[in-house]
């Protein structure tokens, strides 16, 4: 029951981490349809990039600040140069970009940084808190996490520049009819999602330590998360990533062991996209010929 | 195939007859290489490039391929060249298999299901209940098959002359598939898979099969991979694996066979000079080209040599011209 | 000085199907002006070629100055108000939400209140169904929404594209009685593109009717109802 207890606290920790990857995957989805392979890079990078910051003499708290500004940046920039050429193009086109994208940002970081695996500090005390039950990182990283997603959830909903964010998304032509600059909110989301991303790398880098590969495992339970939620509903990608921490964890170690925990994520993808597309919590979506 | 076509392709082949006698034998193992890739290139071209279905997880098939050749050769004593039906057999079915549900999934999806798949390939191929198959994280060493009939030619030399013949085979066939109507069927479901389902085809029959001839191919490439290198093990079938074959046909030319084999040129030769650079360079420089060939050269190398020899049959039919 | 909106010899293609050839029209400050003309006239395109979501060749000046050459985003910022057809709603937003939407660009945050108050006083309906997502609202609530988000941006100048079109008799007067009085009360000057000729012709000052592209009559709106052979010749009544 203990051992239980400790691997669904685990996985909530976990499942904050994979539920912010996939609400940064939905939020780029919903405004432009086009999944984000490169998301986890990103992630990636940024933490990297924290990582030069504190290594360099920055205390933990304002280098995850300067942090998540240089991701929201580096996102922005990226949709403006990289992304918005082939935004109409053909799937495979946008696919190749994104792989391109996702390539040069894992081969720049190995070149700038080497491949030696690095360790990444935790803002949080070592003791565990909750007697055996949860490390304090893994607490904070929930916390973290939660503090993320309320944040997000405000800014969408109570502030102008929110809402012309979810109206780009839903309706790009009425949008510019009430002179929303449309381009401008997809770089947004972008930046957003990028910042996003930087956060969750943050979190999961004093876990499983700092390697340009780190993100690859962790980005492929934020799309199985992301799917059961359904890819175009935010609120359900949260879901679906606490859901999926817990049941990586749980299966890991009870059912089929540590090693297949990513097999997890693989037969939910493919599960869900077989049987039920939409996700549990996602609409349907009709193709007109 | 035109008399002007066949010309070129003579002396493709008579050149690759001829390169094992003048080069160092690495410089073999490694056009042995390209004759690998060539043929895995070939089939993800047929699946991605002809028939749009895109995959960024056919390192799988090429790793089953792989451990086909290497669990038969090591555990069972099979002959390296009876591994290769039994490879091919496998991964058309196991590609079947994987395009029967894939039926349902279009472009973005599918890629991202693919992409799921290379991504957790090397956890599946640590599986610790496996492992008396598949060797575990160590993986399996196979022996380097010698010559046979005792020809006065070493090993390399000889493996490059098998698997140069395989590969001849397979484009053949190839070739032969693509220019009849299933070829255009694969292309038509491509271009506008409803209006083709109206006229009659059987859509799901075509794409599940593309996926596992397609499948076939890339396994017959792996375990001919695995016999080259003589050594399989879960880290090298990662998902960089299915994403080079990915860059390998754009870079190459998408639906174009001989883009498989500049695809397979560029994919074996770019890493060995960037390597000189830094262990990160290659794939920077896969990662900036990927990016100037989809704005610049969406065709293809292929694609470009089609241009730069129409452009220069116009010129010679120009000069002919009286003025 | 000219015309507060003067389009000349304006063409406009959909790919490369054109459709208008040439239209020349002008409008005074002030005045509500209708575009008549038969189904694929190309009434909606010059609407959407004022607004720049088509590609034009030709003049359009607004208040002295080009914008032919403009993006949306910008020519709304000028002060044009697009209701389209379809209505343009955002589904899955409330009601209240597509409202602020429409005073997005405008940097008087206070007057904005009193604008929302102002537009659910022409339209009470929509006051109950503030919190409602718009998608679940009727047609003609949702007609009163375009055109209150419309109202929401202060305009200049609005573009209505066949607001009568799915509804019922009393809501169309009801609706057209409103867009009088806006115009009257807060001198916005109305550009209303319309099938139902009879209803746009007693709300409009001016008329234009186009037929494939080019105007082909104009005039004030008295004159073209009293005509009986245009009435039959070009509206169908």
């Amino acid at each position: 029951m203990d051992a239980l207890l400790h691997q669904v606290l685990a996985g909530l920790a976990t499942g904050g981490i994979y539920a912010s990857l996939a609400l940064a995957l939905v939020m780029i989805y919903q405004a432009t349809h086009l999944v984000n392979f490169a998301q986890g890079e990103l992630a990636m990078f940024a933490t990297y990039f924290a990582w030069s910051l504190i290594n360099a003499g920055v205390p933990y708290w304002p280098a995850f600040f300067l942090t998540v500004i240089f991701a929201f940046v580096l996102g922005v920039v990226i949709e403006r140069v990289i992304i918005r050429p082939v935004e109409n193009a053909p799937v495979l086109a946008v696919v190749v970009v994104f792989i391109a994208l996702l390539v040069i940002l894992n081969s720049v970081t190995g070149w700038i940084y080497s491949y030696t695996i690095k360790t990444f500090p935790s803002p949080f005390p070592a003791e565990p808190i909750f007697g055996k039950y949860m490390s304090a990182h893994e607490a904070g990283a929930i916390g973290v996490t939660l503090v993320v997603l309320l944040l997000l959830f405000a800014f969408f909903r109570f502030t102008p520049l929110g809402l012309a964010m979810r109206a780009a998304a839903q309706n790009p032509d009425s949008a510019r009819l009430v002179g929303i600059r449309v381009g401008w909110m997809l770089a947004l989301g972008w930046g957003l999602a990028a910042a996003i991303g930087g956060v969750a790398g943050m979190m999961v880098a004093p876990i499983v330590y700092l390697d340009p590969n780190m993100m690859g495992g962790v980005l492929l339970y934020a799309f199985a998360a992301a799917l059961v939620g359904g890819i175009d509903n935010p609120g359900g990608a949260v879901l679906g990533g606490f859901m999926v921490g817990v049941l990586e964890n749980v299966l890991g170690a009870f059912v089929i062991g540590n090693e297949l925990k990513l097999a997890v994520a693989l037969v939910l993808i493919i599960g869900v996209l077989v049987v039920k597309p939409s996700g549990f919590f996602g609409k349907v979506f009709v193709t007109r010929v | 195939m035109t008399r002007r076509q066949l010309i070129p392709i003579a002396a493709l082949l008579l050149a690759a007859c001829a390169l094992p006698l003048v080069v160092s034998d690495y410089r073999v193992f490694q056009f042995n290489l390209v004759l690998v890739y060539a043929i895995a290139l070939l089939g993800l071209n047929l699946l991605t490039g002809y028939n749009g279905q895109i995959s960024l997880g056919h390192g799988a098939f090429y790793a089953i391929g792989a451990y086909c050749a290497a669990i038969l050769m090591d555990k069972y004593g099979v002959p390296y060249w009876a591994t290769l039906p039994v490879a091919g057999a496998v991964c058309l079915l196991a590609g079947f298999l994987f395009g029967l549900p894939a039926l349902r999934l279009e472009g973005l999806y599918l890629a991202l299901a693919t992409f799921a798949l290379g991504v957790s390939l090397p956890a599946l191929l640590k599986y610790h209940h496996l492992e008396r198959w598949t060797g575990g994280v160590q993986g399996i060493v196979i022996a380097k098959p010698d010559p046979p009939f005792g020809l006065p030619i070493n090993a390399d030399q000889w493996l490059y002359y098998f698997t140069l013949a395989v590969a001849i085979v397979m484009f053949l066939l190839a070739w032969n598939l693509l220019r009849g109507r299933v070829g255009r069927a694969l292309v038509a479901i491509r271009d506008n898979h409803i209006a083709t389902e109206a006229m009659g085809v059987n859509i799901a029959i075509y794409k599940s099969l593309a996926f596992g001839v397609s499948a076939m191919y890339t396994g017959v490439a792996g375990a001919l991979g695995a016999i080259a290198i003589q050594y399989v093990a879960p880290d090298s079938f990662n998902i960089f694996l299915s994403l080079v074959f990915l860059i390998g046909i754009v870079i190459g030319g998408l639906a174009s066979i001989s883009g498989a084999i500049y695809g397979a040129l560029f994919i074996q030769f770019v890493p060995n000079v960037a390597d000189e650079i830094s262990k990160a360079a290659p794939w920077a420089i896969f990662g900036i080209f990927l990016i100037g060939f989809v704005y610049l050269m969406p065709m293809g190398i292929a694609g470009a040599v089609r241009m730069a020899v129409a452009w220069l049959q116009r010129k010679a039919q120009n000069s002919r011209r009286p003025t | 000085m000219g015309a507060f909106l003067e389009v000349s010899n304006l063409h406009a293609a959909y790919g490369l199907t054109r459709v208008l050839h040439g239209i020349s029209f002008a409008m005074q400050e002030g005045t509500i002006t209708t575009l008549l003309g038969a189904n694929g006239a190309g009434k909606t395109t010059t609407l959407r070629a004022l607004c720049a979501m088509v590609t034009t060749q030709g003049e359009i000046r607004f208040a002295g100055q080009r914008i032919d050459k403009r993006a949306t985003e910008d020519i709304v910022r000028l002060g044009i108000a697009h209701v389209p057809d379809g209505r343009g709603t955002f589904v899955n937003l409330s009601t209240e939400e597509n409202l602020r939407l429409g005073a997005y660009v405008r940097r008087d945050r206070d007057h904005i209140e009193a604008d929302l108050e102002r537009v659910y006083g022409y339209f009470p309906r929509l006051r109950e169904r503030r919190a409602q997502q718009a998608g679940t609202l009727s047609g003609g609530e949702q007609q009163m929404l375009a055109v209150s988000r419309a109202l929401m941006l202060r305009p200049k100048l609005m573009l209505l594209d066949e607001p009568s079109f799915g509804l019922a008799p009393l809501i169309v007067k009801e609706l057209f009685g409103i867009l009088r009085t806006v115009n009257e009360k807060e001198h916005v000057s109305m550009l209303v593109v319309e099938q139902n000729a009879a209803m746009a012709l007693d709300l409009a000052d001016h008329a234009y009717v186009i037929e494939t592209g080019r105007v082909v009559l104009s005039g004030t709106a008295a004159e073209i109802k009293r005509d009986d052979n245009v009435r039959r010749s070009y509206l169908g009544y």
